[in-house]
């Protein structure tokens, strides 16, 4: 299955994104064995005007990786029709045990290549690059998930044979079979949504703690995480369920599709972007311990950390709106009001 | 933020300009950046809508096919199976039918003979399609006449031609009456060419060809949706491997833009130099540089992505339809539908958009690291 336009178009970029990145592992490994500042020698220099050439290179490498793993998505659901029982995207991620991996990895390798590009800006604001090693580092850990993330999508695509009984999404979520969102589905849509509801508010809070005094950001930036892994988990339990108005449907993948608006590009480009703000926030706090980012450190983390609460805000009033437009009753009132302090009839 | 906007703003005006200054060198990125973009971009317009076309023509054909086999080879069916298959729970009608094809030597052409059972045609009558008129240049009225399997002539009078419209699947069809077929090829009452099932629940498809096999252990069973699934993997095998011989094309297409993006003018490295001299650093010009790609990037994208539109839908794909439809000498005339497909847009910014840019990254920051006193000397 591996002649498939698409299919040759990830397994070009994510080539391609690794060869780039492991291209510079060399470089980065020099750069942690011999970078000094202090030296005006010719190897110094030369060292410095490649870090320019591994930052670009980062950018188009992100760049990629974020519509790849729209593709990837656009494309599991495609090729639905290729496999019998398969109606969307979960049967085709389903017809090996690659194709969940595949894309977690993806989304492993966004969010890493988002918060080098933050510790790339940050460093780039002190005169005497004071993160340089901490940034080589961090590629020498970049480089080998991108490879195994690569690696995965290859053993998926080429594990995948056209005919292979996959289960479909309304078997998945609610049949027996061990399946990471088979669990995220089985939990009931109050506690999923009263879940999302405690991890955005403690975001906002934690956020505006960190706005106003400048302390925390690392705190936030596990919250964002968190609050990452509750509102995916709200999407498959509830908001998806609101979406197509039917309570056995709970695809996060059909959302993104034109019948129902595209309105999950609204959900997840809110969510992904504060996301990768958020953490963006935590490593830039990190980075003000350097002298030479003193200002520069917390300007860019108040800068983050804000633009993520505006990401979580969205993503927060999009799904408001999803659920009053919607015309299912998937929580009924009395229910509602039992779980509400003091709730009264 | 409106600072970081005008910046950016001031960036895509200057970037503008160097372009402009250079035209002969952007009108020839360009054109060459076009063409990749219109070949590949025609290659999935057509192989898309093709693919379309054959879900709506199959999405109407029954559900479950059953044809008899004998030593491995497809055979007349006896009708004593329609009742077999009948008993099945859950089938909705069965029925026999009549097809094949004729040889006919005047036109060096094979025909689509079917026996249509709504509305029946009168025995002595066909029904012909696009392609059949134009071979024989047919009109209503006309007397077509073939010899039948017994070496006697069996003559038809053409009623009328099936209208264009359908002329992907109707296009070699002659429809006649049963009676006539019978005549024709010697097949005796009570066989038939295969047995057409319609079942009322889809999920129950694939049970329902359980229950017939088992009933029939003399058949193949074929399910609507095994053809679609067919269909969709040969496509999108022709279309892959199509890429996959224009991946050449892309592979210069890449070298051709490293070249051209590393092979600076004078001019140029003087230019670079100078804006570093009054205070430009490398990112600013990393990103000047980036920009003129993506201005370059984008209407390539979008003037071939047009012309490949045109193309496909309105110049009927001319360059690539053997590759993609494969071969007969009744070819039907028809226009396609015109469908844009996003991930069909996305899969072929990757195959343009990102080699280019990733060919570029490396020239466009070697420029940009010059030393001004080095170029200005």
């Amino acid at each position: 299955m591996v002649f498939q336009p698409a299919i040759i178009a990830l397994l070009l970029a994510s080539m391609v994104g690794t060869l780039m990145v492991a291209a510079s592992v060399p470089f980065a490994v020099g750069v942690l064995r011999r970078w000094n500042t202090a030296s005006g020698s010719e190897a110094q220099l030369e060292m410095e005007k490649r870090t320019y050439l591994v930052s670009t290179l980062l950018v188009v490498v992100l760049v990629s990786e974020l519509a790849s793993l729209v593709l990837f998505v656009f494309n599991a659901d495609r090729m639905s029709s290729l496999f019998v029982g398969a109606m969307c995207a979960v049967g085709t991620l389903n017809v090996n045990e690659f194709g969940f991996p595949a894309l977690y990895l993806k989304m492993v390798v966004f969010f890493a290549a988002s918060v080098w590009l933050v510790l790339n800006h940050v460093d780039s604001r002190g005169y005497d690059y004071p993160l340089v090693r901490v940034k080589y580092g961090a590629l020498l850990v970049l480089a080998p998930l991108m490879a195994g993330a690569a690696g995965v999508q290859l053993a998926y695509f080429l594990g995948l044979r056209a005919d292979v009984i996959a289960s479909c999404c309304s078997t998945l979520f609610s049949g027996n079979t061990q399946v990471t969102s088979d669990k995220l589905a089985t939990m009931a849509p109050e506690a999923a949504l009263a879940a999302l509801t405690l991890a955005l508010a403690a975001v906002l809070v934690l956020g505006r703690r960190v706005l106003s005094s400048g302390k925390g950001a690392i705190v936030y930036a596990l919250a964002s995480g968190l609050a990452f892994v509750v509102a995916l988990e709200a999407v498959v339990a509830a908001i998806s369920v609101y979406i197509y108005e039917m309570p056995q449907h709970h695809c996060p993948f059909c959302i993104l599709k034109g019948e129902y608006g595209h309105v999950g590009y609204a959900l997840y480009l809110s969510l992904f972007a504060a996301t990768a703000l958020g953490l963006g926030g935590g490593v830039a706090a990190l980075s003000a311990r350097a002298s030479s980012l003193a200002e520069a450190g917390p300007r860019i983390m108040r800068r983050c950390v804000g633009a993520s609460m505006a990401g979580f805000a969205l993503f927060a009033a999009v799904t408001v709106w999803l659920i009053l437009r919607s015309h299912l009753i998937l929580i009924e009132p009395e229910r509602l009001l039992s779980i509400l302090p003091g709730g009264q009839p | 933020m409106r600072v970081w906007l005008n910046k950016q703003r001031n960036l895509l005006d200057f970037s503008l300009s160097s372009l402009s200054r250079r035209r002969g060198k952007t009108l020839g990125m360009l054109t060459v950046y076009t063409s990749i973009v219109f070949v590949l971009a025609s290659v999935m317009l057509f192989s898309h809508a093709i693919r379309r076309e054959a879900a709506t023509v199959l999405a109407k054909s029954p559900e479950v096919l059953v044809q008899r086999m004998v030593a491995g080879r497809h055979d007349l069916i006896p009708a004593r199976h329609l009742d077999a298959i009948r008993g099945v729970r859950g089938v909705q009608s069965a029925e026999g039918r009549l097809w094949g094809y004729l040889f006919d030597p005047a036109a060096a052409a094979n025909y689509t003979l079917m026996v249509p059972t709504n509305p029946r045609i009168e025995p002595g009558k066909v029904v012909i399609g696009d392609g059949v008129v134009r071979v024989r240049n047919a009109d209503p009225g006309d007397l077509m006449s073939f010899r039948a399997h017994d070496g006697s002539l069996v003559q038809f009078k053409v009623d009328h031609a099936i209208s264009r419209e359908s002329a992907l699947v109707s296009a070699d069809l002659f429809l006649v009456a049963e009676e006539d077929f019978r005549r024709l090829f010697g097949i005796p009452a009570g066989m038939f060419t295969d047995l057409a099932v319609s079942v009322r629940n889809p999920r129950e498809v694939g049970k329902i060809a359980e229950k017939i096999d088992a009933a029939l252990p003399d058949t193949r069973i074929v399910l609507r949706d095994e053809i679609l699934r067919t269909y969709e993997s040969v496509f999108d095998w022709r279309e892959g491997m199509l890429l996959v011989l224009l991946a050449g094309s892309i592979l210069a297409f890449a070298i051709f833009s490293w070249e051209k993006a590393s092979g600076l003018s004078a001019e140029e490295r003087r230019e670079i130099g100078i804006l570093k001299a009054v205070g430009w650093e490398t990112g600013d010009v990393i990103l000047l540089k980036m920009l003129e790609g993506l201005v370059v990037s984008l209407s390539a994208f979008l003037v071939g992505y047009l012309l490949a539109y045109a193309h496909v839908f309105h110049l009927g794909a001319g360059l690539f339809e053997p590759v993609l439809k494969g071969w007969a000498v009744l070819y039907p005339k028809y226009r396609l539908t015109p469908f844009v497909d996003e991930l069909q847009v996305a899969t072929l910014f990757f195959f343009t958009v990102f080699p280019y840019t990733v060919a570029t990254v490396v020239p466009i920051w070697r420029a940009a690291i010059v030393d001004p006193d080095q170029v200005m000397r």
